[in-house]
């Protein structure tokens, strides 16, 4: 699973090229069998988006696994006679893949209460792979109640106390301090990928960006911190100058999918200097100190310095105010929101930033999207018409 | 005690004691108080069935709004299609929540609900165990202006979970619990003006305990074959009173009268329906534009149901058993119940397959009905894997239909008969609803407690 391009490449267009298709093909493998993991890792541990803290389990020595649905080449076989068929796709891909046998391997698998959907995950979990560690992490819907940073605290040493007895070791504070130092630089590349999105755009498309970032999902942090260190001086290095594309920002992404072929056409037509695409993998958005009780650090980081998405209540964060956070600091022209069909806080969330954007004059696309969708020709179409108005009016 | 107390013992008094009219008589009285609160200078707050802290804001006085038993009442009445159209019209996808929609319906048609004018919230409560209460929280944010606050309650972790009163996770949990209650005090008070007294809250808590115990009581006797009430017909009047009037006296009132009536039943072995031929239980929420319909196809083949988990999340999960509140240290006691119920009676949907093993067993029944609501996650997303677990390990009969709560554009009446049919037929192939047909024995009552 290591990527080969060598640092030292003089062409970037090449080494970035080599890193994409590496990245493409993790999207698109298995999760790593027991036997094809790198050194230090005894096992692999599944969770749900949004966020979760990955350092716990990755201080244990398990590969942190963001199970991200099935995509649109899974074939539902199993899934259709075990969640409705009103219920989104990710979950349901989620299930498939797990009753078709593909995440078998796992130690445990942890969803949150994002949504019902998503926590019902953990029910099925536990009655069909009795094997592994089935949770609902109940990251705290009210961070704003002084003792949330405690609460969230003792759910993350809950946490890590199950996961050491399912795993029959401890998982001790230095082990977490370093996983949170290998985090924390990966933290720190990521905010780098997207400055360069908000100042560069023509240096780094969406869908690229999106690989790079998702390929977190199937390899270790220091791992993909080298890889990305790889990629970004690539990025840097590449030549091109800007075409005359809108600026837009692209929410909706938090937690099921688009098709990578949504993503294509919207960067055929547009710069995204902004998303809220994998945003679970960003969700600290500084580094989470490295001094003190790790487990308290990870989660005052949690409450204190963290991003926002529909399924997150905030008071200190509107749903409107980041939306606009967003479009002030990437200097978007237009926004494209979308929402994943039958997810009921994006398609919320879709009717409340529409309205919001039409009130203080910010141009906007509304898209529903289905991780599974294969015909783009209507959406590509949608794009290309909003992209060309936009143009027109910015001229 | 207030004047509509005094009129329901009055009438309570006279021995006519009918849950459905004095159900009805109630709902009119909440109603009427509703659309009288702005004049009379009452605070308002909308709460919603689970996780609500009902208790601390009677000890503010606030009026109570429940905005989804206002959307439910827009199906019962049979007009929630053109609040829902108004919504979608607005923007709202056909996917999203029907009782959300119903109530953005309300919220454009300036809140002239059926049943009466509904104020305007000056707080609302939304907890996590339904993650819609939060987005719909959100939209009164927006479009009313209402602030809102989040009563984040820590639900089941896992499957198999055990938490005892007083240990090291109730705990912590509780602990969670008390300080977002404290916060929320804080708010009541600037939102009121009054100054929050512990004692005024001991005393609601003592007339919650009452009706609990009574509400436990009436729900323990349906296990009685004939079972005096059907709970998806009867129960739902019970668990909006639970809701409305918890807390109250007439609430207290109306539970003993209750479980006076039902313990008179049993004892006649006088059941709900004349010939009770079969015991099921329903899982999942009703079809509330077509409610009746949906008990009668099932009554007129003897089947009445005997309990639905529907009784349990969604009178707030006090019936799961140890929820006593300690009026000598009311706040503390409220953290640790709430936090509790959420697990106990909550947030265990979805790990339904436990629970329901249990009520399988407690209620003696012959087979399970699954509702799936085609608009609510919260009670559909996991409810097809629950029936094929139960269908391996217990080899329970069971019937899957599905429409929603309140949009009649996705109840099937021929489809839906033409279901239930076929599951009484497999019912009467099986041997079961007759006189020797074998049915699981009632646990005892030690094993149950």
């Amino acid at each position: 699973m290591t990527h080969q391009a060598s640092p030292t490449s003089s062409d970037p267009e090449r080494t970035l090229g080599e890193i994409l298709e590496h990245c493409n093909d993790l999207r698109l493998g298995p999760i790593p069998p027991a036997d094809a993991l790198p050194a230090g890792y005894t096992g692999t541990f599944g969770h749900f988006p949004v966020y979760f803290p990955e350092e716990i389990v990755h201080a244990a020595g398990l590969l942190p696994v963001n199970v991200l649905g099935g995509g649109n080449k899974l074939e539902l076989r199993h899934a259709d006679a075990h969640m409705g068929s009103f219920i989104c796709s990710i979950c349901r891909s989620t299930a498939e893949l797990g009753l078709a046998g593909a995440l078998e391997g796992l130690t445990g698998f942890v969803t949150h209460p994002i949504c019902d959907a998503a926590k019902h995950l953990g029910g099925i979990w536990a009655r069909n792979f009795p094997e592994q560690l089935a949770q609902i992490l109940y990251l705290p819907q009210n961070p704003n109640t002084p003792g949330a940073v405690r609460f969230t605290a003792a759910e993350y040493q809950r946490l890590r106390g199950d996961v050491e007895r399912k795993i029959g070791r401890t998982i001790d504070d230095a082990a977490l301090s370093r996983s949170i130092r290998i985090y924390n630089l990966n933290r720190s590349l990521l905010r780098e990928l997207y400055e360069i999105r908000r100042t560069e755009p023509w240096k780094i498309g969406c869908t690229e960006a999106y690989l790079l970032v998702r390929a977190r999902t199937r390899m270790p942090a220091e791992e993909h911190n080298r890889m990305l260190e790889e990629a970004l001086a690539a990025i840097r290095g590449r030549k091109g100058a800007a075409q005359d594309k809108p600026r837009v920002v692209f929410v909706g992404g938090f937690c099921e999918q688009p098709p990578l072929e949504v993503l294509e056409a919207v960067d055929d037509t547009c710069y995204v200097v902004d998303d809220d695409l994998l945003v679970g993998l960003r969700w600290l958005t500084a580094d989470v100190p490295e001094e003190g009780d790790p487990i308290w650090a990870l989660a005052e980081s949690f409450v204190e310095r963290s991003a926002a998405s529909p399924v997150q209540h905030d008071e200190r964060k509107t749903k409107e105010g980041y939306l606009m956070d967003m479009v002030r600091t990437s200097r978007a022209d237009a926004v494209i929101v979308t929402a994943a069909k039958f997810c009921e806080p994006g398609l919320d969330e879709q009717v409340a930033w529409s309205k919001h954007l039409d009130t203080v004059g910010v141009r906007h696309l509304v898209l529903e999207f289905e991780e599974k969708m294969t015909s783009f020709e209507q959406m590509t179409m949608q794009l290309e018409t909003f992209a060309e108005s936009l143009l027109f009016s910015i001229s | 005690m207030t004047r509509a107390a005094s009129e329901s013992t009055a009438s309570i008094a006279a021995g006519e004691f009918s849950a459905h009219q004095e159900g009805q008589r109630l709902f009119k009285n909440w109603y009427a108080g509703l659309e009288q609160a702005k004049a009379r200078g009452e605070k308002v707050a909308n709460v919603f069935v689970m996780g609500n802290a009902v208790e601390i804001l009677r000890a503010f006085d606030f009026q109570l709004v429940f905005p989804e038993i206002n959307s439910l009442q827009m199906g019962v009445r049979k007009v929630s299609e053109e609040f829902l159209r108004e919504a979608e019209d607005y923007g709202y996808s056909p996917d999203v929540c029907s009782y959300v929609k119903a109530d953005v319906g309300l919220i454009l048609r300036e809140q002239k609900h059926p049943a009466g004018l509904i104020p305007s919230a000056d707080i609302a409560i939304v907890s996590n165990m339904c993650s819609t209460f939060i987005k719909w929280g959100e939209i009164w944010e927006r479009m009313l202006g209402t602030p809102t606050f989040v009563l984040d309650l820590p639900g089941q972790r896992g499957p198999r979970w055990q938490v005892r009163p007083g240990d090291a996770q109730h705990l912590t949990d509780a602990r969670w619990v008390e300080q977002q209650l404290r916060d929320l005090i804080e708010r009541c008070e600037r939102i009121t003006g009054k100054r929050f007294d512990m004692d005024r809250l001991a005393a609601v808590e003592d007339r919650v305990n009452r009706m609990v115990a009574h509400w436990n009581e009436v729900i323990a006797l349906n296990r009685a074959s004939p079972a005096p009430f059907n709970a998806m017909l009867d129960g739902l009047t019970y668990i909006g009173i639970m809701n409305v009037y918890r807390g109250t006296e007439e609430g207290v009132d109306f539970m003993r009268c209750l479980e006076e009536q039902m313990r008179a039943k049993v004892a006649r072995g006088e059941g709900r329906v004349a010939e009770e031929r079969y015991r099921l239980l329903f899982s999942g929420t009703p079809c509330y534009v077509s409610m009746r319909r949906l008990v009668e196809l099932f009554e007129s083949w003897g089947g009445v149901f005997a309990y639905s988990d529907y009784l349990t999340f969604a009178a707030g999960g006090m019936d799961a058993g140890e929820l006593v509140y300690d009026t000598s240290r009311p706040l503390e006691s409220l953290a640790e119940v709430t936090a509790l119920a959420a697990q106990r009676g909550l947030s265990n949907q979805f790990f339904a397959h436990e629970r329901l093993e249990e009520q399988i067993s407690d209620f003696a029944v012959d087979g399970i009905v699954f509702h799936g609501i085609k608009s609510c996650r919260f009670v559909s997303s996991g409810m097809a894997d629950t029936r094929n677990y139960l269908n391996e390990r217990l080899r329970i009969p069971s019937l899957y239909i599905e429409s929603d709560l309140i949009d009649p554009r996705y109840w099937s009446d021929a489809q839906i008969k033409n279901r239930v049919d076929a599951f009484f037929e497999s019912l009467q192939q099986r041997g079961a609803g007759g006189a020797e047909a074998p049915r699981p024995g009632p646990r005892r009552e030690e094993e149950r407690r």
